[in-house]
């Protein structure tokens, strides 16, 4: 692309891609930016007018916003703590030579296959429930008083469910990390007398210290939105209600879209500040 | 000290036996080669020595102690790797000073043997920098240096200088060999370059398919070869390797006879031929001559610039004392 006319073309061809993608993101934006500022109450009377920033001040001074922050900071970082530290582990074991590592493979990165809804439903009836759960029957075995999970220990309950779900991509993308370490490096700490944990410690880590940073990126940005596994497990009940599931609580089940779309202006606000803070990283460890 | 003793030492992987027994003995302070073409198992070999593979049978004596079971940080040795293998998120400073590290060595000390050894190897300008900010030649001097503040009883050298460019190599050649002669400590340098074991070597172990064809000082190999795969792979550029009836003549299956031992006459020469190729280095000129009656291309190498072109006529003379006989096992008959 180098001369003026291939330029000017190459823009006239990616227009429409560039134009299609650019509505798909900012009609939503700012209908919802409209709607946060309107009075809008779809089955008590519809657009009622400008609501100045009412909806704002209501949405932060619920006594359900703060909780519903820190419920979705803890689920994030929970779930980064558990996919990226047994990501490591289910790496380093993977990258061992064993018979039908293919299948291995595959098997470990199948819970990513299967959808939010059909997860969490499957963990809720067929591990967590307290009658007939796999985990019921696991705690009566030994003796034990079976856990009511989703209501006695709700956090860690929806925790383990997203953790499932994401822990295969971190394996992968960590996976993937580990196999280009140069095995001579390796084996050079080997001969300087370096125990396998200090080559760990010493060169593994900060080799993997890349892949970590991406996947703890790519992992924030879509588990600040989860929502199926908490629909369809708790309904938000028992402190698992996010500051996603609140904004559609607002919007659907009290029929307040001015309310909601001023809670979604805040996600996304949120959601910049974790994506600023977390690029600030990657910027350093990306080079 | 540093004697490296291997006693019936073999190599297995799977089926396939890569190292068949061998016995080596690498006195101390020597600097030893092995030296093959690839695949012939001597970075095995090295590995073997270094402990980074198990062999299969056999043991490995480290100045006179058994090391067959040592792990490799035990034995007191130090590698250099073909890659440097230096690890790419520390500093010069840090890499050098890992293996002390590693061995809970008090700082101070370890801050006068890092510096020492920059000292030695011209370091000092960039011992804060990251492997990756080197150059190739520098980062080599990493590796070495990383090796040297061990203070081993024998460095292992595998392949180090393949990965330079060729005036590179040159120079780092020389600073190895000043570096032995400096340290007086053991040294076994694996390469497939015959050019780097004729220069640096006390000692050179030609290996062949995992079997030590001919053991012998440098000019020991070149003028007494012990057969013929010994032959055709020491010295540049090859030995003429000559079979048929030309060899008959001489009561051998083989003959050879070295390019710079053969003499290029006016006339009457034993052998005449038609000029191929002509290699002009300025000092020499190599000539490959064709249809000299010999079922091989003859390869002649001429003091100064003679002016032969392609196809023109060449009359050759061997010298006779200088031709090596080998019989039909390719063995030397003296």
């Amino acid at each position: 692309m180098a001369t003026k006319a291939s330029r000017s073309a190459a823009r006239l061809m990616m227009a429409p891609a560039v134009i299609l993608l650019l509505g798909w993101m900012l009609v939503p934006l700012i209908m919802t930016l409209w709607f946060s500022f309107r009075v809008y109450l779809p089955l008590r009377g519809g657009d009622q007018g400008w609501a100045g920033f009412d909806n704002y001040i209501r949405f932060v001074t619920s006594s359900a916003f703060w909780p519903s922050v820190q419920t979705t900071l803890i689920i994030v970082i929970g779930v980064l703590a558990i996919t990226v530290i047994f990501g490591i582990l289910i790496a380093l074991l993977l990258d061992q030579p064993i018979w039908g590592q293919g299948v291995v493979r595959i098997l470990v990165i199948a819970p990513f296959f299967v959808m939010p809804t059909v997860s969490a439903l499957v963990w809720k009836n067929m591990f967590m429930d307290p009658v007939n759960g796999l985990f019921s029957h696991l705690w009566r075995f030994f003796g034990a008083e079976p856990v009511s999970w989703l209501s006695d220990a709700s956090l860690p309950s929806i925790i383990m469910i997203v953790s499932w779900q994401w822990l295969p991509f971190a394996t992968l993308i960590l996976l993937t990390a580990v196999q280009s370490l140069d095995s001579e490096q390796l084996e050079a700490a080997e001969m300087d007398g370096a125990p396998w944990h200090k080559r760990f410690w010493f060169l593994v880590l900060p080799h993997l210290s890349r892949a970590i940073t991406i996947v703890i990126l790519i992992q924030t940005i879509f588990l600040l939105a989860i929502f199926a596994e908490i629909f369809v497990t708790t309904g938000g009940a028992f402190g698992t209600r996010t500051l996603s599931y609140l904004i559609f609580q607002r919007v659907l089940e009290s029929q307040n879209v001015g309310l909601g779309s001023a809670g979604g202006v805040y996600a996304i606000i949120l959601a910049n500040i974790v994506a600023i803070f977390l690029m600030r990283i990657v910027g350093k460890n990306l080079d | 000290m540093g004697q490296i003793e291997l006693k019936q030492v073999t190599k297995s992987f799977g089926d396939v036996q890569v190292i068949p027994p061998l016995d080596l003995t690498i006195h101390d302070g020597e600097f030893t080669v092995f030296v093959g073409p690839s695949g012939c198992g001597k970075s095995t070999l090295l590995r073997l020595i270094a402990g980074l593979e198990d062999i299969s049978s056999g043991h490995i004596e480290i100045d006179g102690k058994d090391a067959t079971d040592l792990v490799p940080a035990k034995r007191g040795l130090a590698m250099v790797f073909q890659s440097y293998a230096l690890y790419p998120h520390m500093s010069v400073r840090k890499n050098i000073a890992f293996p002390l590290r590693m061995a809970k060595m008090d700082p101070a000390e370890i801050d006068r043997r890092v510096n020492a050894a920059a000292e030695v190897l011209n370091l000092a300008d960039y011992i804060d920098r990251r492997p990756g900010q080197l150059s190739g030649g520098q980062r080599q001097r990493v590796a070495i240096g990383r090796a040297i503040v061990r203070e081993p009883s024998a460095f292992l050298f595998d392949e180090p200088l393949s990965n330079l460019d060729a005036a590179l190599r040159v120079g780092m050649r020389m600073e190895i060999s000043e570096l032995h002669k400096k340290l007086k400590t053991t040294m076994v340098y694996v390469t497939h370059d015959q050019v780097e074991a004729m220069t640096m070597a006390d000692k050179i172990v030609v290996l062949q398919a995992g079997v030590i064809e001919q053991v012998g000082s440098p000019l020991e190999l070149y003028r007494r070869p012990r057969n013929t795969f010994v032959a055709g792979f020491i010295g540049s550029p090859k030995m003429n390797l000559i079979g048929g009836e030309e060899a008959a003549k001489h009561d051998a299956a083989t003959i050879g006879i070295r390019p710079e031992h053969i003499d290029v006459v006016e006339s009457d020469g034993m052998w005449q031929g038609s000029v191929g190729v002509a290699e002009h280095l300025g000092s020499d000129t190599f000539f490959h001559i064709h249809n000299t009656g010999l079922t091989e291309t003859i390869t002649v190498r001429a003091i100064g610039d003679i002016n032969l072109t392609h196809g023109d006529t060449i009359h050759l003379n061997p010298r006779m004392h200088e031709l090596h006989r080998f019989d039909a096992q390719g063995l030397r008959i003296d």
